[in-house]
């Protein structure tokens, strides 16, 4: 990882004119913005506007969708994570992801987080790193008599913190949230957001979400994503602090949605 | 009020109707089975005439049942030629044996017992008095017994040609090994095949004729894999075949090599395609679980999909296997001997199958070959019963997984 044409060091994660095409589609159009490091930023916006496209540029998964294609740059710490030279499966390992639907493996709580770090060569004492991971998720106590049970035995908030503490256990610089708390209850939710204000202070942390409540609550940066005016493609529009935007924004469209008077 | 009423009993008398009509189906679909099931109990027990060709006043000293052992081998010593009592005595020395082998070896070598005339397990029940009386009449000198075509001895004794002891034991051995090596060939092949175009092929327009092609091939008659496994493993392979390139030099094409090579192609799209739909079932979650973790494809695939679609991978196998045993078309095509008397030895042994030893048993004129027939096909239909309720056991046990 070598090329560093745009970077200005200051941020983590930037995003240099993406555009995105599901085959002739082009479902993100121009998206320019950055995410600083030991913050969380949110994307919201409506439904279909690009923001899980986005986030998924941002570790390469978009490369399992045959007909996705991704022009523009993403770098990481200034290295272009779309390079030639690049291993997308090292970007993964430094960027984790955590997805919609909590998606344990078939597998024992302990498997499910030991498995990511054994493949990525760990060798320290796993069962300290288990541990350490489950409790960065703050789900040990709810587990922890429990390692040898399936991960899938657990209620929906347990599972979406077993994912989050795989992830931990693989050591990422960054950890992508893709509206992890869509299927979960208002209780789980809480938690959730309460896990993410600690984990900032040692990883940075993109959340996509489309309740405006939750950006409010736990993001310090918001990118706010819309569709352009053909309705084709969707774009970041507006990219501030979240206090900012939820209170002063500067696009109209941007207040229309976050005060709901979005149509 | 009344209108709308009247419509509406119309409808249930329509749904009605057709419920009638999809239980008869499903009774017509029972009743066959049912019949199908009594044919063959019915020909596998039943009464036998059974006579001793040679009188034993003529051969014997006493009664057979009278006798000491060593009157008995004392007898055989004297009835037998030479050198077949010499190779009878090398299998087993007669010293050695018990009184009730030592019976039955008289019975069939000396006595040359033979079967005079069978009936059906339900005139055996229904009409025993008048087929004693015939019996009586007709073959004065015999003994009309109940006899059970499927016994011990006949799966476990080889193929002979006297009819009351000849068993099935090669063709349940060479079965046998045509189908492990079949498996062997063409587990790993279809399951490799399935990964390949599951995860891996792109939609590219090459694959997707691979994909066309393979979705066809299960659908083709056996009969011409038959002539496909005759004209490539029998005929152009014959030298590997045979085992000539191996040292083995009396033996040609027509071996449980080219019969399991020739099975393998017959199961190997049916291996692929259970296997594809086995492997697509597997949730995308759990690929992009792993994938996001810094997984490659290959440890993706061989810690979750692997894991996850062997279940439905084994049962879809398990399926393919249960066709490949009653197959018999191919094999008669390939070469099957339909004579075997002794265990199939290695890769390059001429060989007969199950449902091939069936068909002959029906194909010779004596009446008490059906009865060896039905016999054949319980231990057959047992066996495939066995394989299938394996596999719903599989599918039972784990779908429920994910
Ligand atoms: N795998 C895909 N194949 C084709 N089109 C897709 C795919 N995923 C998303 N899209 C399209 O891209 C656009 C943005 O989708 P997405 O990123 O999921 O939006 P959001 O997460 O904001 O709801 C939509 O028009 C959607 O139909
Ligand atoms: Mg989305």
């Amino acid at each position: 990882m070598t090329n560093s044409q745009h970077s200005t060091g200051h941020y983590l994660l930037e995003a240099h004119n993406l555009n995105i095409y599901y085959g002739t589609h082009k479902a993100v159009a121009d998206v320019q913005f950055n995410v600083e490091r030991h913050k969380i930023t949110a994307i919201i916006g409506p439904s279909g506007c690009g923001k899980s496209t986005v986030l998924r540029a941002f570790n390469r998964m978009n490369d399992f969708v045959p007909t996705c294609r991704v022009e523009g740059d993403v770098l990481l710490d200034g290295q272009n994570l779309y390079a030639p030279d690049v291993d997308p499966v090292e970007v993964r390992k430094r960027i984790g992801m955590v997805f919609q639907k909590p998606n344990p493996f078939p597998k024992t709580i302990y498997e499910n987080v030991a498995w990511g770090a054994r493949i990525n060569g760990f060798k320290g004492n796993m069962d300290e790193l288990v541990e350490s991971a489950l409790r960065g998720a703050v789900v040990w106590d709810d587990v922890k008599d429990n390692l040898h049970k399936s991960g899938l035995s657990l209620s929906g908030g347990q599972q979406q913190r077993l994912c989050i503490a795989r992830a931990l256990a693989v050591q990422p610089e960054v950890i992508l949230m893709d509206e992890p708390c869509s299927s979960l209850d208002p209780i789980a939710t809480l938690k959730i957001e309460e896990l993410m204000r600690e984990l900032k202070e040692r990883y940075t942390i993109v959340i996509v979400t489309h309740n405006m409540q939750q950006a409010a609550r736990v993001s310090d940066t918001t990118a706010m994503m819309m569709l352009t005016d053909d309705r084709q493609s969707g774009t970041v529009i507006e990219v501030n602090e979240t206090n900012t935007i939820f209170t002063r924004p500067k696009d109209q469209r941007t207040e229309d949605y976050v005060t709901g008077r979005f149509g | 009020m009344n209108t709308h009423s009247s419509t509406l009993s119309a409808r249930h008398r329509i749904g009605k109707f057709w419920q009638m009509l999809l239980a008869a189906a499903t009774i017509v679909g029972i009743l066959s089975l049912i019949v199908l099931i009594y044919n063959v109990v019915n020909e596998a027990a039943g009464l036998a005439v059974i006579q001793y060709s040679v009188d034993p006043k003529l051969v014997l000293p006493k009664p057979l049942d009278e006798l000491t052992n060593e009157e008995m081998i004392a007898a055989i010593e004297e009835n037998l030629s030479k050198g077949a009592y010499q190779r009878a005595n090398t299998d087993q020395p007669f010293n050695t044996r018990t009184k009730s082998e030592l019976t039955k070896f008289v019975q069939e070598r000396v006595l040359e017992e033979e079967v005079k005339g069978t009936w059906s397990l339900t005139d055996s029940l229904f009409k025993a008095d008048q087929i004693r009386a015939d019996a009586a009449k007709n073959y004065p000198k015999a003994r009309l017994e109940f006899r059970q075509w499927l016994t011990l001895d006949f799966i476990t004794q080889p193929m002979s040609s006297n009819p009351l002891y000849s068993g099935i034991r090669t063709a349940i051995l060479g079965s046998f090994f045509v189908i492990v090596l079949t498996i062997v060939i063409a587990f790993p092949v279809g399951v490799g095949a399935a990964i390949y175009l599951e995860e891996y092929a792109g939609h590219h327009w090459f694959n997707r004729i691979i994909q066309t092609n393979i979705d066809n091939l299960a659908g083709v008659p056996s009969i011409v894999y038959g002539m496909l496994g005759l004209a490539i493993f029998v005929r152009a392979l014959e030298p590997f075949t045979s085992g000539a390139i191996f040292g083995i030099l009396d033996s040609n094409g027509r071996t449980i090599i080219s019969a399991a090579l020739t099975m393998a192609l017959l199961i190997l799209p049916l291996i692929i395609i259970n296997g594809q739909e086995a492997i697509r079932a597997v949730p995308n979650s759990l690929r992009q679980a792993s994938y996001g973790l810094g997984a490659t494809r290959w440890e993706t695939i061989w810690h979750h999909v692997l894991p996850n679609s062997l279940p439905g991978i084994l049962t879809g196998t398990i399926l393919a296997i249960s066709r490949a045993i009653g197959e018999t078309a191919p094999l008669i095509i390939v070469g099957a001997s339909t004579f075997i008397a002794f265990d199939p030895n290695g890769l390059f042994a001429k060989f007969t199958v199950l449902p091939i030893q069936i068909y002959n048993f029906t194909q010779q004129p004596q009446d008490e070959y059906r009865n060896l027939a039905a016999a054949a096909i319980l231990v057959l239909l047992v066996l495939l019963l066995a394989l299938n309720s394996m596999a719903i056991f599989l599918r039972n046990r784990f779908s429920n997984r994910l």
